[in-house]
């Protein structure tokens, strides 16, 4: 059977409409348990191509007023039934409509998984494949960037502690299954429902609090890279200074990187001015190198800021090669400097160039319209890490109706088999960014931790 | 040296260890002509290791090996001499038979099947070499110079391959108990493009029974009644020997400290790559340092002979120490040694170079099974063994080969780690590695395999109508259960609450009293009148039916969602690098494992759900296209 799938189908930012779209045949159902219709009419009754207008909710309250447009199956982009809501396109509001959604039975999309459906449904022509292929990919590429991106947070820590614990759980009962003649501590009912209860709480709470802190995660993750002193930080306060910034600035979780969450023109961007990347022996410097880097690689834009009143130096070109396949641009620094670098040398290695001066915040303008260019070209989905991050809720989620059965089962006396079933099934969806699984994961600490075997 | 053309065969198995056997004998059945060569043929079915068949997850292998038509659970019920099934009462998904065997007897027992099958031709001699042209296996080379023509060929070698023993400074090429190494075939099939590694596993001391006092270790019996492993054995069996448990102390453990120094594997001598699961004595102590001591099962090798062997003691350290070390164990104060313990090293495949089928990528006709593939055990030995016999045959015969589901045996479940996965120490199977494992019980592996067995021509019609037959009476038995509603009464109440659960003020039905984990369907019989008379093997299958349904339905939901998956087939010559939208890192692995199903590909580590759609539209882009029809 066909799932039910929803994502947010519009760019996030703080203003405008945002779009909700819910596709598969439980479609018109999910989408009439959190949207009721003004004037008694029912979403059910509606023929295809049609709106009706309504307020939005969720099982705390109402929380805004929204458009729902039904297209019905074949008629629509996906070639399923599609429910598309258009509520106010604050950040909060789209993402606690996605939510509502997603707890009344719709799966949060894969990447590129409209495209995938409406492809496989005859929607689109056999020519348009190989660029379904290609959307596909690059979303997917995004998202696990994104998910990169949050595995540094300190959501994801405590998402693998949860794991770690249950991992060991499950290890100490593997060992015990599987080598029953060994001289090994038994595995009691008592302490293991203690055990599963205590992971249990901890996933309830890491769900309870999962709004605290997550902004941090919002927006296009965008890395200011460069060598030491060509202007990053000015050009940090520039766009924030001159730009309308919604978050005031927050040191981030991580040490050296100051995250800055601001809005170019219709685009939510996080900054992140990061250390100077460069070869040093310095032990902390490198660990600010290291994060520089890091960061780097999860970005999703990345604007390398060059001295323009310099020539190009070793480092800077061997930050450009890093750049290479990826959406950069190379921000000019100092124009209002006499020009020493020699432009003709970027060709080649960086697609856009700017010329500003962070200092008289000459050329912002034309730095924003590049940037919002470049995303647009380079269909850089900007819901990814808040995707990203429901994701990650909804497998906190799966883990702990897996772990409520385990707790069921154990408590009942059912044997330990059944019990060791469940606990996979907690562990899987929490080592999913991983790529592991919970039967590998769970052989590898046995043999890390217990001295089994003939 | 000079050549000469002898006989030419379908099919030629080197190697008769467990795998080999197995693989020989499911050929012949087959209808092939085949030949089953040894470096010994007093070595044929040899265990060198454990005198033991069974264990976790190892005793499910030889039951499913048995419901397809194998030879190693009969064998097994032929000669044990102790059987017990481990982990009762936890649960019947880890409920595993193990028995220990009569070394000999084991062999001169699987030495007569094989003499006596049709079709199989059983040969002394070396293979040496293997030839192949255009990609295809040609004939196999003995060291005698006789060349086979083959249409295929397994290679079952063990740890024959380039064997090299170690005993503390002492190394010398050799096979295991002294049998000689089959040293150039090596190089052979390292020009054929199989990528080879050295593998390591190891055995501790077969000690004289008479050097023990057995009044100072813990007595381990045996089950009464024995299972069998085979679902055909019938009849009564008795265990006719126990087992002793002894244990290491702080003093064995000093010694061995003392000479680590000497240990070939510390000192950096053994460069081939162990087993985690089976840690020598010397790593135990090494890695487990604050373990006060280790276990010690005392096994007879048989009953017409006096050697036992130390399971837990394995160790390459030099003799004098492993005399010194065995001697500090309580009741070992004066044991004699008759074969010390020994590391051995040997040449393997790495198991990415194999299909599912467990065919060779580089060369077609020439198969893998066994230690050769990069795994550890006589039984996954012979699931292997059995698997690559029956695709060769086919291969043959030009049918379709056979590949087995992870969700429908742990064999399937072992050769897709292997060629999906690879190994990186030697792979033992574990129930902990199947997602799968309240559905792959030992209890119903015929019904999971037997009806293949009996399509593939391995099972007999005869067998079949009984194992039709029985599962009916599961099906009816497990029917009446459920429709059978009995009244309360005091008799039963007083049962339940003895058992910690609610007593019943209406009428119940049996099936739900049963799914209460603390009944039994033993405990029900005083209120169930109209209970028939039925064989154990039918009531417990109901018994565990009815108490996991919830489960089993569970598990049997994942395994449909995976054969969406499964059933979508992948060419072996797609280019993956022409695949547009997949990531360079996952069109890479993929063209390096070439899998079988998308499901196989969702498996490989490194690509990821993405590359996954990428490549269902890929397929769907074809088929729309015309290119592939199914």
């Amino acid at each position: 059977m066909t799932s039910t799938i929803a994502a947010i189908s519009t760019p996030l930012g703080a203003g405008g409409i945002g779009v909700i779209r819910i596709s598969g045949p439980e479609a018109v159902a999910v989408a009439e348990k959190i949207f009721s219709p003004a004037k008694n009419r029912q979403l059910a009754d509606l023929a295809g191509y049609s709106a009706l207008y309504g307020r939005l909710h969720d099982e705390e309250s109402d929380f805004d007023e929204a458009v729902a447009t039904v297209f019905r199956a074949p008629h629509s982009y996906t070639g399923e039934d599609v429910v598309e809501l258009s509520c106010h396109g604050g950040l909060y509001l789209v993402q606690r409509a996605l939510r509502a959604a997603l707890d009344h039975g719709a799966q949060l999309a894969a990447p590129g998984e409209f495209t995938r459906r409406a492809y496989l449904g005859g929607k689109l022509s056999l020519a348009q494949a190989e660029s379904v292929m290609d959307l596909i990919g690059a979303s997917g590429k995004q998202a696990a960037r994104a998910a990169l991106a949050g595995r540094d947070g300190v959501l994801s820590r405590k998402i693998d502690s949860i794991a770690d614990a249950l991992v060991d759980l499950a290890a100490h009962l593997a060992a015990w299954n599987d080598y029953p003649d060994e001289d090994m501590e038994s595995v009691e009912p008592g302490p293991l429902c203690a055990a599963l209860r205590q992971s249990l709480g901890d996933c309830r709470d890491l769900l309870d609090h999962y709004d605290a802190g997550r902004i941090l995660h919002q927006g296009v993750e965008t890395a200011i890279v460069g060598r030491p002193n060509v202007g990053k930080s000015t050009l940090m306060n520039l766009l924030a200074g001159t730009q309308k910034s919604i978050v005031t600035a927050i040191p981030g979780t991580t040490r050296d990187v100051v995250e800055e969450t601001v809005l170019a023109g219709e685009i939510l961007l996080r900054l992140a001015d990061t250390a100077g990347i460069r070869h040093t022996e310095d032990p902390v410097e490198r660990a600010g190198v290291e994060l520089a880097r890091s960061r780097l690689e999860s970005a999703q834009l990345v604007l390398a800021v060059l001295d323009r009143s310099q020539p190009l130096s070793g480092e800077d070109l061997t930050l450009l090669a890093q750049l290479k396949g990826r959406p950069a641009i190379a921000v000019l620094n100092k124009s209002d400097l006499p020009p020493r670098l020699d432009e003709e040398r970027l060709a080649g290695l960086v697609d856009r160039t700017v010329e500003i001066s962070a200092k008289t915040g000459e050329g912002a303008e034309e730095l924003t319209q590049s940037i919002a260019a470049l995303l647009h070209l380079s269909q850089i989905d900007p819901a990814a890490p808040l995707l990203a991050n429901e994701r990650q809720r909804k497998c906190l989620q799966a883990a702990a109706a897996a772990l409520e059965e385990a707790i069921r089962a154990a408590e009942a006396g059912v044997t330990l088999d059944a019990v060791t079933v469940c606990l996979d099934a907690a562990i899987d969806p929490l080592l999913e960014l991983t790529g592991k699984k919970a039967s590998e994961a769970v052989v590898d600490a046995v043999f890390a931790q217990f001295c089994v075997g003939k | 040296m000079e050549y000469y053309e002898a006989q030419s065969y379908d099919l030629a198995v080197i190697g008769a260890g467990h795998a080999g056997v197995e693989a020989a004998l499911a050929a012949a059945r087959l209808g092939v002509s085949t030949v089953l060569f040894t470096i010994s043929l007093d070595a044929l079915a040899n265990m060198p290791c454990n005198p033991s068949i069974g264990g976790t997850a190892k005793g499910h292998l030889v039951r499913e090996i048995d419901a397809l038509g194998g030879q190693m659970g009969k064998a097994a019920d032929a000669t044990f001499i102790q059987s017990r099934m481990l982990n009762r009462g936890k649960g019947p998904a880890v409920h595993s038979l193990r028995v220990q065997a009569d070394r000999q007897k084991y062999h001169q027992y699987m030495k007569r099947v094989v003499e006596q099958q049709e079709n199989l031709d059983l040969k002394q001699a070396e293979i040496i070499e293997i030839r192949a042209e255009d990609g295809k296996i040609r004939s196999v080379v003995t060291h005698l110079g006789a060349v086979h023509q083959v249409k295929a060929a397994i290679l079952c070698t063990g740890t024959f391959l380039r064997g090299k023993i170690f005993v503390g400074d002492y190394s010398y090429e050799s096979g295991p108990d002294g049998l000689h190494p089959a040293n150039r075939l090596s190089q052979s099939l390292e020009s054929l493009g199989l990528p080879l590694r050295r593998f390591k596993t190891g055995t501790p001391a077969r000690v004289h029974r008479g050097s023990i006092d057995f009044s100072l270790l813990e007595p381990q019996a045996g089950d009464d009644p024995v299972t069998p492993f085979s679902f055909e054995t019938e009849g009564p069996l008795t265990n006719r020997t126990i087992c002793h448990i002894a244990y290491t102390n702080a003093e064995t453990h000093e010694v061995i400290r003392q000479n680590i120094h000497r240990s070939p594997l510390y000192g950096g001598k053994i460069e081939g790559i162990g087993p985690r699961y089976c840690p020598s004595i010397e790593d135990k102590v090494v890695r487990f340092a604050d373990k006060p001591r280790h276990q010690i099962f005392v096994e007879p090798m048989g009953l017409d002979t006096e050697e036992m062997y130390l399971q837990g003691m394995s160790s390459s350290l030099p003799e004098d120490v492993q005399l010194a070390f065995y001697r500090t164990i309580r009741g070992f104060a004066h044991v004699k040694i008759m074969r010390n313990a020994y590391a051995i090293e040997y040449d393997s495949v790495d198991p990415l170079a194999l299909k599912p089928t467990l065919e060779c990528k580089a060369v077609a006709g020439l198969y893998g099974a066994g230690q050769f593939n990069g795994t550890s055990g006589y039984e996954e030995a012979a699931a292997q063994g059995l698997l690559a016999g029956i695709n060769a045959a086919r291969a043959c015969q030009g049918k379709e080969p056979v590949v087995l589901e992870r969700s429908g045996s742990y064999i399937g479940t072992l050769i897709d780690d292997l060629v999906t996965k690879g190994c990186s120490d030697p792979y033992r199977m574990m129930t902990s590695r199947s997602e799968y494992r309240l559905l792959l019980r030992q209890d119903n592996a015929d019904a999971r395999l037997t009806p293949l067995g009996y399509e593939l021509g391995l099972i007999g019609k005869e067998r079949y109508q009984k194992f039709l037959a029985k599962w009916q009476l599961i099906h009816q038995e497990t029917e009446r259960l459920e429709a059978t509603t009995i009244p309360p009464s005091p008799a039963l109440n007083d049962l339940l609450v003895s058992r910690e659960t609610s007593p019943i003020s209406t009428g119940f039905r049996l099936g739900e009293l049963l799914r209460r984990p603390q009944i039994t369907y033993e405990d029900l019989a005083p209120f169930d009148p109209d209970r028939p008379e039925l064989p154990a093997a039918v009531t417990e299958e109901a018994e565990i039916l009815l108490k996991y349904e919830g489960y089993i339905k569970k598990q049997e939901q994942q395994v449909r969602e995976m054969r969406r998956l499964e059933s979508q087939l992948l060419s072996e010559d797609t280019d993956y690098s022409k695949i547009t939208g997949l990531r360079l890192e996952a069109a890479e692995k993929l063209g390096k494992i070439r899998p079988r199903s998308v499901g196989q590909a969702s498996r490989i580590s490194g690509v990821s759900p993405a590359d996954i759609s990428v490549l269902l539209i890929w397929l769907e882009h074809r088929r729309k296209k015309g290119d592939i029809h199914d």
